[in-house]
Parts: structure tokens; sequence; C-alpha cells
């Protein structure tokens, strides 16, 4: 069976980061990658949740963490399982400096444009992911 | 002088979610609480900063009283503050209380609308009344 690619965000909430990382996943499993790709809660793997260990072991895992602490990728490796990707949210507003986020949750229209960039992003990693599987 | 300072604010602990529209819900209304009901009364980490961080992380439930907010049953938050951090002085589960206050939950985890503000506030005010009664305001 073909492979699906597990997008994980770390969903940090003290920050704006944590909820662009969030939506950026959403957007390319609804929007642009409807199939291929899924997600799941990142704190199951923190108590151990054998389903949710099961689906990260048997398909590609990518990270994609707000700041440079990491904890999305972090969390997969102690769960055991090697990452094949991984972004962070705070280089894609490097790159973008003059977009701003408004708020933590209410990203306001910056804030959802950077939202669109890290999508389009990620979905081109997972295009090359997808490629070495035969 | 040290207990005064650690009662002064409590710490919410919310979960992450990403697979359901709970945890959404979880998120937003931790943050009405922290924005708005209860500003100066509370502090928040995230939750996989347990496992990613450095000792300070791990102490936040032994240096504030915490409330841990799960979206489901699982109770991923407060599982895991108790195993890294300190027990949690409350764990509120969002759909057990959605359930008990007959309020539907939100049909989406990828944006909540204005009909489903009544599900955050609902949670929000469950929290903000356990802040006040940790904090001896009740």
């Amino acid at each position: 069976m073909k492979k699906k690619v597990v997008v994980i965000p770390c969903s940090g909430i003290g920050k704006a980061f944590g909820e662009m990382g969030r939506q950026a996943v959403y957007e390319v499993i609804d929007d642009l990658r409807p199939g291929d790709v899924t997600t799941t809660c990142l704190a199951r793997l923190m108590v151990d949740d054998p389903e949710t260990k099961a689906l990260i072991m048997r398909n590609f895992v990518f990270t994609v963490d707000g700041c440079a602490k990491d904890c999305a990728r972090k969390n997969v490796e102690f769960a055991g399982k090697k990452i094949d990707g991984a972004l962070r949210v705070i280089e894609i507003l490097k790159e973008n400096r003059a977009l701003k986020p408004q708020g933590i949750l209410e990203l306001g229209e910056d804030g959802l444009k950077l939202v669109h960039i890290l999508a389009q992003k990620l979905n081109n990693e997972i295009d090359g992911l997808m490629r070495k599987e035969p | 002088m040290l207990q005064e300072l650690k009662q002064v604010k409590v710490g919410i602990i919310p979960c992450n979610g990403e697979d359901l529209c709970e945890g959404t819900l979880t998120r937003f209304a931790c943050r009405k609480v922290l924005d708005t009901l209860r500003p100066h009364e509370t502090v928040t980490i995230c939750l996989p900063l347990f496992i990613a961080g450095d000792a300070g992380e791990r102490n936040f439930a032994k240096t504030f009283p915490t409330i841990t907010v799960d979206g489901c049953a699982k109770r991923c938050s407060q599982v895991t503050t108790e195993k890294l951090s300190g027990k949690p002085r409350y764990a509120v589960v969002v759909s057990e209380l959605l359930k008990e206050s007959g309020i539907e939950i939100p049909p989406s985890k990828r944006t909540l609308t204005e009909k489903d503000q009544t599900a955050i506030d609902r949670v929000a005010e469950d929290i903000a009344v356990k802040v006040d009664e940790i904090l001896g305001k009740g």
C-alpha cells in the first residue's frame, strides 16, 4: 500500500507561529493534497497511543515547528520515529519580514498570507518526498 | 514568600488536538481565558515542550498550580502533565463538558464560526471559575 505523509504541527499556544503551522497543515490536507496527506494529534504520541504510534511508524512523517525548540520533531523522535522532513514557521517569517501576523489565533490578513506561503512550501517538500516512493 | 509568588498565577495547559474539532475549541477557549477573562492570573506553556524542553520547563506544574484542558477522553494533557511535570489541580475534558451542557461540538477542526462562540464561552467560563477557586477568589 502506498505510504501517506503524516504532517504534524507543534500547535504552539504562546505565539502565532504555532497557529500558522497548524493552519498550513490543514490547508495542505484539505485543499492542496487531499488523500495522500493526513495529520494526528502530537500529544497522543506523548501518551503512547498505539494507533497513533502505528500511523507514524508505517508512513512518512513531516513536522512543522513554530520555533527553534522543535517540539514536534523531538516528540516524534522521542516516540522512536526518524522524521522524513521538517519545516520551521519562524524561517518563513524571516523570509517575509513585511508580513506580520495579527494575533496568536486570529492571524489576520498578513498571517493568512504567511500560512499560504508555508503551505506551498510544505506542498513542494512533500512532492519531493513522494517522488522517492515507488 | 516563594509560596505567595507561586499562588499568583495559574498555569493553563491545553492539549494539541490537531485531529479533533474539540482540540481547536480547546485552544480558543484557553486563549480567551489567557487574553480576556483572566489575563493577569494565568500563564500557559506548550504541552510538547515538556519533552522538548529543559528542567525549568518540566517544573512548570511544580511552579504553578495548573489546569489541564483536553479535547477528548484520551486526556493527553492531563496524563503528560502528571507524568512529566506535576499533578494538575483541575482537569477539564471539553467533549464531556459540552455534552453535560447540551452544546454541540463545532463541525470543523480548521475554523470556528460565530455559531461556535457559545461552546468557546462555556469552556472558557468553566476554566475561569476554576482559576478563581485555585486563587481563593471563588
